[in-house]
């Protein structure tokens, strides 16, 4: 799980603009300030880095690092 | 209590900070309009350049006629909603010549563009559905999507490459896959390679919709959009366009040779529950779309006065959102204060452009974004080049 944590919070450095320390708790739209196309945008670059699927519908309920690493962790137990 | 307006505070604040640099671009008030092309906004005349207007009809004497006429025979209002109520003739009148148009069997109208593609969308997929819309997609695209309850799935723009990996990545084997694309996309103006997306369609087994919003009247030798333009109009599944562009009205459509296309009248919500469009309006449009039809140098026209105002941009060494002349010509800022700056001085020197920026706009680009028209005159064309020579160069 740290090492999912851990290329989450890779991916998500061209898009923290503001610097924010990245942990499992940060609330990635709220915390980081990102508009909603930006964190389409990173979802996008998650999906591709891990090889898997993400849909837009899972986006709206999966707000922080950890909740993400969690649903990428169970998609690629899935694969 | 909590205010529900709250959220929406650093909105409010973002709005403030752009009004401090002079005028709201977002609420600009045309208080007379001259022309296709130029209104007065209080006591100056400005050339319009972001209006959509891209065949310049809506001044046409035939469709303001058609208007009036329809306004004297079925009135102001409407029927209310079209399953209810039933339709004015002038409904059926139009759903006909647009199906002629197309090349199509079947067409609805909608009361607006955007509630065509909450209509379409929402009706066509649903929740054991998967939707691959392309990323730049418009926002009612998107919100046409989340209405159908169906899985979304994004992919990158205009690649076929990444919709084939997406694809590939999908496991729903339950329910239908649509894939959404539009023929000129409305914020840089470039336009999706058919021919690639059309060929995954044997692969991945998928039915294929176009959102010819900016395209319709624009695109193909019969100004059908962009299945004309690709000579692949049988590729493709579905079509939605509007009348609030190119047919110089409002309203929308879907138009399809699916045998269960009418079977979407009741089945689509935001057709279903909502009043049907306005005599005038249907009047206008199928008078428009006669006219598209009788006179394709309207279209030449847009194509010759775009290219004109690319190749001016280009050669002031402005950097567009795309490198393919369309009646769409988006010059890229730097960041949203200098958009809005130099927003306000292309107003302020006599040209009205749209100002564009993110979320509203794809890859956070700030744009100043410029829509041609068939009405603009190259003396108009010329005008917009020097003024963007003078006030944003």
């Amino acid at each position: 799980m740290t090492d999912i944590i851990d290329a989450i919070c890779a991916l998500l450095a061209p898009f923290n603009t503001e610097h924010v320390e990245l942990k499992a708790e940060t609330d990635i739209p709220a915390e980081l300030n990102i508009d909603s196309v930006g964190v389409l945008d990173f979802i996008m670059e998650v999906e591709d880095h891990f090889d898997i699927e993400i849909p837009m519908n899972v986006v709206s309920d999966t707000r922080t690092i950890g909740e993400l690493a969690t649903y990428v962790q169970s998609q690629l137990k899935k694969a | 209590m909590v205010d529900l307006l709250d959220k929406h505070k650093p909105i409010a604040e973002r709005f403030l900070r752009m009004v401090e640099q002079g005028s709201n671009a977002l609420g600009v008030t045309n208080d007379q309009m001259i022309s296709p092309t130029r209104a007065m906004v209080g006591n100056r005349e400005i050339i319009l350049a972001g209006t959509n207007n891209y065949m310049g009809i809506t001044f046409d004497e035939r469709c303001i006629a058609a208007g009036k006429k329809a306004l004297d025979e079925f009135g102001t209002g409407t029927t209310g909603s079209r399953i209810a109520n039933g339709s004015f003739i002038l409904h059926k009148e139009l759903e006909a010549e647009l199906a002629k148009f197309l090349g199509l069997k079947h067409c609805i109208v909608f009361t607006t563009g955007y509630q065509a593609n909450l209509g379409m969308l929402s009706g066509l997929a649903g929740p054991k559905d998967t939707i691959f819309l392309d990323a730049d997609s418009h926002s009612s695209i998107y919100d046409g999507c989340t209405l159908s309850g169906a899985k979304l799935v994004r992919f990158r723009h205009n690649d076929a490459a990444d919709l084939d990996k997406r694809m590939a990545r999908d496991d729903n084997t339950e329910g239908g896959k649509l894939v959404v694309l539009e023929g000129i996309y409305s914020m840089i103006g470039d336009r999706a390679p058919l021919a690639d997306f059309v060929a995954l369609k044997k692969k991945h087994n998928f039915q294929l919709l176009v959102d010819d919003a900016h395209s319709f009247g624009v695109l193909g030798p019969h100004g059908r959009g962009l299945g004309d333009e690709a000579n692949l109009e049988d590729g493709v599944d579905f079509v939605i366009g509007t009348f609030s562009k190119s047919v110089g009205a409002i309203g929308g459509f879907g138009a399809s040779n699916h045998p269960l296309f009418e079977t979407l009248r009741y089945a689509m919500r935001p057709y279903m529950f909502t009043a049907s469009a306005s005599p005038a309006s249907v009047a206008t449009s199928l008078e428009a779309l006669k006219i598209l039809a009788a006179e394709p140098e309207r279209r030449e026209k847009l194509w010759a006065n775009s290219t004109r105002l690319f190749e001016g941009f280009r050669a002031l060494g402005l950097e567009m959102g795309s490198e393919v002349v369309s009646p769409v010509i988006a010059v890229k800022m730097p960041d949203e204060a200098t958009t809005i700056a130099k927003w306000n001085a292309l107003f302020a020197a006599g040209v009205y452009v749209n100002m564009a920026i993110p979320p509203g706009t794809p890859n956070r680009l700030c744009l100043l974004r410029c829509s041609v028209s068939a009405a603009h005159s190259f003396e108009e064309i010329d005008k917009i080049i020097a003024v963007f020579r003078d006030v944003v160069v």
